[in-house]
């Protein structure tokens, strides 16, 4: 295959990024929605080509690298590369991408419409899909880098779409800064990688790495510092920079405050494709957890496990539907960021890889999806709070069916997607750690819980209350429902595709085998979340406050996300302000800006003093001249002979 | 008696002297250009005597001589413009009433 058609799959949103951000304004302002999308199309039909020609092609997939352009060289062996690498999970990958981005390019349509800034909408969502892409199909450690950086900036400008909402401007500040933070572990993870294994490129990286015997694998297993050896820290570090972009706990803060922005951009970026940037970071340099540093993949397994549960139990609190969704995509990360975690290489043991992609192409249909659903239900009645919604069932029939698909998708309820993905994920919890296993079967009936009562609190409940100033009552025309069909049609059916057979850790097909026993359990579960929120939510009644009542303390942290963000502005305002942030103040006010003033100080005074000497007169001037040249004389004549 | 380089040397030290004083003293911006060239005239008995007495074959004096003299003529030229134009706002030719020049 001509390696151009590689190129295109991220170059076209690239082009629409560049087309509409400088010329949409002024040439085709109405166009710009509909050239965006032309052009996502034509990049998604590229993907799914690639892809399937790629997976059509043999039974063991290669890791290939089409395209390569050795950019900036350090060293004979290390190299920042501008490349394309082909195996299952980036061919996977584009096609989530390219996919949701068209949904959300056809979705925008209708639901930006009239926008003051429309053409900077869509060059902003070209401009993530490239970097996306960019980031999923990267051959190179630092590629990956540049890119990941992309889509920070790209999630940043679309959180603040709105950026004459204080409340957006200060979500985007926020995502931007605590994922900064984040990367900064990133970072320096590239540096010790590259130091301890002396290349960047991911073929060469895993493969030195990973042989046993090889020189870089026992010296960066040699060189240890407080503990661990240099290649623990390096993937530790990693796995915090895909913790911050991932949402992990206890970087997540920044996720529901990011649904300031336009819900499109939620469902894009902070549901279905950015957002697992941090999984996918982690199963690409999976070889190298697994086999160098499991005590990382444990970390891996905790943290995600930790956060599945934690955002589960956020969520059954809140009443805004887009932190809803948010904190439940956070704990839906969650899964498969200890997936990965209880995974190990080979065989088997690694069904965890395996279920953990599954999981985030089954997430990523259903998500948006949701999201979308969500948007839909917002546009119509101009609100994000539950509280102002109810009994919207028979107003959009639509938005309701695919949303109960996403529904029964996510809590996991047979045959819709979520079940079969979730459902390996589970066993791979089992096989692997028993503790995560039961966290996990916990949160996955917290998650039917809180998705039924976002769906019984919407489209059940009290009747709805239209209010005075919604004019326009329709569901939004079919160019935002038709998005939701197609995705539910991925949401109900995509747990079908044997993804073991395309996507595991040693190349060998992987047989997902279905034990009904052991489902059991967890749709029951499902199921059990799903009448609990029927019975409190299905009717308008008084029994959820009571309940409430009863959980009182716990409620109330809760909903107040376990303080987690006020524990941030303690840390930051209270300690790292007074403590750093105040001593460096005072020195730069006093010290630097004093040796400043203290120049420009001496310098005022002595020209004070001095000033009178410039009289006016000529004859003061003529003598002070005389007397200077008679100085100098007796100086040259008797002095310095 | 031939006069020797001493009794001009004396004679232009005592000229420069004269016109410096002159200089110094004078509140007339007139008199004090004319005490300039008091100034110039000593350099000029200078350079021919030294020329003269030292080195006879040689003309380098004499030139520097003739060059101060003509540089002498332009600049009373400026310094008289200078001066008239210092009258006319002025009314004055007191060096005391030119101070705020240097504003």
């Amino acid at each position: 295959m001509p390696a151009i058609i590689y190129i295109l799959i991220p170059f076209l949103p690239l082009a629409g990024f560049v087309l509409l951000g400088l010329f949409g304004k002024k040439y085709f302002k109405s166009a710009s929605g509909w050239i965006g999308t032309l052009l996502m199309l034509v990049s998604f039909i590229l993907a799914v080509y690639v892809a399937y020609d790629y997976f059509s092609a043999t039974s063991i997939f290669p890791r290939n690298v089409p395209v390569k352009y050795t950019w900036l060289v350090f060293s004979e062996n290390i190299s920042i590369d501008m490349g394309i690498l082909q195996d299952p999970i980036s061919m996977m990958m584009i096609v989530v991408v390219t996919f949701i981005s068209l949904m959300v390019h056809i979705y925008s349509l209708g639901y930006m419409k009239g926008e003051e800034r429309y053409p900077t909408y869509y060059s902003f969502l070209s401009l993530f899909t490239f970097s996306m892409l960019g980031l999923v199909l990267a051959s190179n450690l630092f590629q990956t880098y540049i890119f990941w950086e992309l889509v920070g900036v790209s999630s940043f400008l679309l959180i603040g779409y709105y950026y004459d909402k204080p409340s957006a401007v200060a979500a985007a500040k926020k995502a931007f800064i605590v994922t900064r933070f984040a990367d900064l572990g990133f970072l320096i993870g590239i540096l010790v990688i590259a130091n301890t294994s002396d290349t960047l490129d991911y073929n060469t990286l895993i493969a030195t790495l990973t042989s046993t015997g090889s020189e870089q694998a026992s010296s960066a297993a040699a060189s240890t510092f407080l503990g661990a050896s240099a290649l623990t820290w390096g993937t530790a570090l990693i796995f915090i920079g895909g913790a911050g972009k991932s949402a992990m706990f206890p970087l997540h803060i920044w996720l529901p405050d990011a649904m300031e922005g336009p819900t499109p951009v939620s469902a894009l970026i902070h549901a279905a494709t950015m957002v697992v940037a941090g999984v996918y970071l982690v199963a690409r340099l999976f070889p190298i957890f697994s086999i160098n540093t499991p005590a990382v993949l444990d970390i891996v397994g905790w943290v995600g496990a930790i956060s599945a549960v934690f955002a589960a139990i956020i969520a059954c609190t809140q009443t805004d539907i887009k932190r809803i969704l948010a904190y439940s995509t956070m704990s839906q990360i969650g899964y498969m960021m200890f997936a990965l975690g209880v995974a190990g290489y080979g065989g088997e043991s690694g069904l965890g890889y395996t279920a953990s992609m599954f999981h985030l192409f089954t997430h990523a249909m259903f998500k948006a999806l949701l999201f979308l659903g969500a948007g839909v239900v917002i546009h119509y009645v101009h609100s994000n709070d539950m509280k102002d919604m109810g009994g919207l069932r028979k107003k959009m029939p639509v938005t309701h069916i695919t949303f109960l698909i996403a529904c029964l998708a996510i809590a996991g309820i047979p045959p819709f997607a979520g079940f079969f993905s979730k459902e390996e994920i589970l066993l791979a919890a089992y096989n692997g750690n028993t503790i995560i296993y039961w966290i996990a079967l916990i949160t996955s009936g917290l998650t039917a819980f809180y998705m039924f009562r976002l769906y019984f609190s919407i489209f059940w409940n009290k009747p709805y209350q239209a209010d005075h100033h919604s004019g326009h009552k329709s569901e939004g025309g079919w160019i935002m429902l038709f998005p939701l069909l197609v995705l539910a049609l991925g949401a109900a059916g995509s747990g079908f595709i044997p993804f073991g057979k395309y996507i595991n850790t040693d190349g060998i097909p992987l047989e997902s085998h279905f034990h009904l026993q052991f489902s059991i359990l967890p749709v029951a579960l499902g199921l059990a979340g799903i009448f609990m929120a029927m019975w409190l939510y299905k009717k308008q009644n008084n029994r959820p406050e009571k309940l409430a009542a009863s959980l009182n303390g716990f409620y109330k942290a809760a909903y107040h996300k376990f303080y987690i963000d006020e524990i941030y502005l303690f840390v930051t305002k209270k300690i790292i302000f007074n403590l750093i942030g105040r001593p460096a103040a005072w020195f730069d006010k006093n010290v630097v800006d004093g040796l400043v003033n203290l120049a420009g100080n001496t310098t005022t005074a002595v020209s004070e003093s001095i000033k009178k000497l410039q009289s006016g007169r000529i004859q003061q001037y003529a003598i002070y001249f005389l007397f200077g040249a008679i100085g100098l004389a007796i100086l040259f004549i008797y002095i310095w002979k | 008696m031939q006069p020797g380089l001493y009794h001009i040397l004396f004679i232009s030290t005592a000229l420069f002297f004269i016109g410096v004083y002159g200089f110094l003293t004078r509140k007339n911006l007139v008199t004090m250009l004319m005490s300039i060239e008091l100034v110039l005239n000593s350099v000029n008995l200078n350079f021919i005597a030294f020329n003269k007495y030292l080195w006879p074959h040689k003309m380098d004096g004499l030139f520097f001589t003739l060059f101060i003299i003509a540089i002498a003529a332009a600049e009373a030229a400026v310094a008289i413009a200078i001066i008239i134009n210092l009258y006319r706002s002025h009314n004055s030719i007191n060096v005391e009433n030119a101070e705020e020049l240097k504003y």
